[in-house]
């Protein structure tokens, strides 16, 4: 057992403090506001995702209507709407801004390990953004390759974007990548090296082990996009074949001579599904912390939990193929994983049994983050159980190209993540604001979000049993898709668009919170966790005052029978627990 | 601790401070060891990836395999003296020794710089036999892996370049004993890496 005595070295600790306004807001090495810098240009950059989304859904719904949605901005639009919401958001979100936020304070410390790598990640996340919304000013537009940018289609001229938008696309991509290794370094050692005195890895909330599995699922992860990023470059710019076969363009043999699309389908989805969870673990961490807190109970099973996402880490690396299936593989190998893909499902499914049992006889209080929290459990139990009908071959070659398969990732890694980012933000809104927000608006944006993606996404399956395929721009005319499709579709777009607008009652909750909403009590809803016992709210620069906390016990001891109250904080020593009978006596000499 | 010593253990159980007086880490490394040894599996990752795609690229049928010039073993020598020097920097500073180390420091980076030197020497020599990027999907693997390598290299001699500014500028080389130990641990890495690249360059 090695003792090293970082974090509570906590007088010699070089702290940075910040001096000026440019320091603590611009040039700030301090975790919090990286991960408001981190969080709010995730949010940014997914706005615009969002909008794009509605556009493209404009032309679905109405066809033809928004005369300036021509094939090509509709594919292009696709593509950016996918690539912006699974990397440059969720990713960004849930790394870059809950794990800056909540790691460091959830550890009992300071700050990052290394701060200064951690304020140079969140610019160079910048620079990334800068590159990816720089395609849209360029010749030719931004790429309209698919969010899969295979090639060969990606790098041809008659896809949009094949000459600068392809090329600033993973240029991004590949910035992006220093950005997270940057970050995720921080990340990893903080957890490993910096928890307080008496924090074990066994007393760490679930949010720290999500965050911590899933960074590490990134660092060895995202080298996949990077090779494949680097490779399809040079294709582009320096005419190699290392994806690019022999092919005619546009009537004219091109230099390109056996290169291999599949080999990039390969190293792209070595990276994909890992992604998935990347996204998904974090999401898993954050919703069991909130379900625990507001169903006043510990969580089920904490051990299993810990588990389950190393496990689902570990088997994230090996089911990537089932992307894959209508490329044509060997039968073995696709009974291979489609056997991983079914074998993952067993962690994922103890943990939604874990949740519904922390719900269990739960002490249940029906607050807006507990809405989303219980909305999330709904969604990922939708969007698992189609992944269980997607990860059988014989199943997903007819649907693969479908509007099922729309519908199962978005419920899995669209809709749900966001029901946690939205429970999450809404969850520690008063310890990041020292405000709280407005609980009814906030319900009312769950009803609205929650009902209205149903609306969205419940219609896409039957569009995918139908036979309607994704992808497409128009429909044309076919025998097998009933006309009655259409309705549907327009039937999503309102749906869309009005899920899109309601989302003005979140920004607006919040802005408006931050300025009129009433003074937070530092823990309002009686949290165990050690981010709730800072001794500022919001925390101050280096979080804990004169000196580090201590930890007694685990982050889940809610209703411990014979307590006075219905949560131990984890830095209340065991002798000095309030106790029923301290309570009864304290009631006397009041009398 | 052991961070898989305690996955068996039952927090909801145990109370009280566990671990000492100390606050934990998992490693007695420095944290900046911790964050190297990490990233050094990162780089594994793409030079692993890179490796996995030439095997699977080099199967196709338009693979030529290009004659890799007999100066990579004397540039292998150069990376080799590079990552000597560098163990004898550390093994003297390890146990606060002083004597030599600016010999030994100073020569590993210049080895290094060497070996680029010659890296670039046989890139351009390649071209001039005609072994162009785009020509041929073997071309593109060496010019790509060995280019890769000598950026991670670069990084590297960053490092060193600015802990040799702390020696020439009066630092004494216990103020840069930790660069030492990262930078010995790191250039290992990078003259396996070469060694596992030069082989399956050579004999593919």
């Amino acid at each position: 057992m090695a003792y090293v005595p970082l974090a509570d070295q906590d007088h010699e600790m070089e702290m940075h403090h910040p001096h000026s306004f440019v320091e603590k807001y611009v040039w700030s090495q301090d975790h919090k506001v990286i991960a408001i810098q981190y969080g709010g240009l995730a949010v940014f950059t997914g706005i615009v995702g969002l909008v794009l989304s509605l556009l493209f859904r404009m032309q679905l719904g109405f066809p033809d209507t928004a005369t300036f949605i021509d094939p090509n901005f509709y594919y292009q639009a696709v593509t950016m709407h996918g690539m912006i919401m699974v990397v440059y958001l969720l990713t960004a979100l849930f790394l870059g801004g809950f794990g800056n936020y909540m790691i460091p304070l959830m550890c009992g410390a300071r700050d990052m390990v290394f701060p200064f790598l951690n304020m140079l990640s969140v610019w160079v996340f910048l620079l990334s953004v800068i590159i990816l919304m720089a395609s849209f000013f360029v010749s030719g537009g931004p790429t309209g390759g698919g969010w899969t940018l295979y090639p060969p289609q990606t790098n041809l001229a008659g896809t949009p974007g094949h000459d600068m938008g392809i090329v600033l696309m993973l240029i991004s991509l590949a910035v992006f990548i220093v950005a997270a290794t940057m970050g995720g370094l921080n990340y990893v050692v903080t957890v490993l090296q910096y928890r307080c005195r008496g924090l074990t890895m066994m007393r760490l909330p679930l949010t720290v082990w999500g965050i911590f599995v899933a960074t590490l699922l990134a660092l060895f992860a995202f080298p996949a996009l990077l090779v494949s990023a680097v490779m399809m470059l040079f294709d582009i710019l320096l005419g190699t074949s290392f994806f690019m076969p022999a092919i005619i363009e546009s009537g004219t043999p091109l230099d390109h001579n056996g290169g291999s699309p599949i080999l990039f389908q390969h190293l792209f989805w070595f990276f994909g599904h890992p992604e998935v969870y990347i996204v998904a673990l974090p999401a898993f961490g954050l919703v069991s912390d909130v379900l625990s807190v507001h169903a006043r109970k510990n969580i089920f099973g904490y051990r299993m939990m810990v588990w389950a996402i190393i496990a689902i880490g570990g088997l994230s690396f090996i089911v990537w193929a089932h992307h894959m299936y209508v490329s044509g593989m060997h039968p073995y190998f696709g009974f291979f994983f489609a056997t991983t893909t079914l074998i993952i499902a067993v962690p994922t499914a103890l943990k939604v049994y874990n949740w519904i049992l922390t719900l269990w006889e739960g002490d249940i209080r029906m607050n807006a983050p507990m809405y989303f929290a219980i909305g999330f459990i709904f969604t990922f139990i939708h969007g698992g159980i189609t992944g269980l009908f997607l990860g059988n071959v014989v199943i997903d070659l007819p649907l693969s190209d479908s509007y099922f398969v729309v519908a199962h990732f978005h419920m899995v890694m669209g809709v749900s993540p966001v029901l946690v980012v939205f429970a999450a933000i809404y969850h520690w809104y008063p310890k990041i604001s020292g405000r709280m927000f407005h609980e009814g608006v906030a319900k009312l944006h769950f009803w609205c979000t929650f009902l209205g993606t149903y609306f969205i996404y419940l219609p896409m399956h039957y569009l995918g049993f139908l036979g309607v395929p994704r992808r497409y721009y128009a429909l044309g005319t076919t025998d097998f898709i009933p006309a009655s499709a259409q309705d549907l579709n327009t039937t999503i777009t309102v749906a869309a668009l009005f899920v899109g607008v309601s989302q003005i009652l979140f920004f607006a909750n919040l802005l408006w919170s931050l300025r009129y909403g009433p003074k937070a009590d530092p823990n309002p809803w009686g949290a165990a966790s050690l981010e709730w016992q800072t001794p500022d709210t919001p925390p101050s620069h280096g979080n804990w005052g004169d000196s580090l906390p201590t930890v007694y016990r685990w982050a889940y001891d809610y209703s411990v029978p014979g307590a006075a109250q219905d949560f131990i904080p984890q830095n209340t020593p065991e002798n000095e627990e309030p106790t029923m009978d301290d309570q009864n006596v304290d009631m006397d000499k009041e009398a | 601790m052991s961070i898989f010593k305690n996955v068996t253990d039952k927090p909801w159980e145990r109370k009280g401070v566990i671990g000492g007086l100390e606050a934990e880490g998992a490693f007695e490394s420095p944290n900046e060891k911790v964050a190297l040894s990490i990233f050094l599996v990162v780089a594994s990752v793409v030079f692993s990836l890179f490796t996995v795609g030439y095997i699977l690229r080099m199967e196709l049928p338009d693979w030529r395999p290009l004659s890799e010039p007999a100066q990579l073993w004397f540039n292998t020598a150069l990376l080799v003296v590079s990552s000597i020097l560098f163990q004898w920097a550390r093994n003297i500073t390890k146990d606060d020794g002083e004597k030599n180390v600016r010999v030994a420091f100073f020569g590993a980076g210049v080895f290094a710089i060497l070996f680029i030197a010659g890296q670039v020497i046989t890139w351009n020599s390649l071209q001039s036999a005609g072994y162009f990027i785009a020509s041929n999907p073997a071309n593109a693997f060496y010019y790509l892996m060995t280019g890769l390598h000598a950026i991670h290299l670069l990084g590297g001699l960053w490092v060193w370049s600015k802990s040799s500014i702390t020696l020439l500028s009066g630092g004494q080389p216990k103020d840069i004993k930790l660069s030492i130990e990262l930078c010995t641990l790191y250039w290992h890495f990078l003259l396996i890496v070469w060694l596992v690249l030069f082989a399956l360059l050579s004999n593919t």
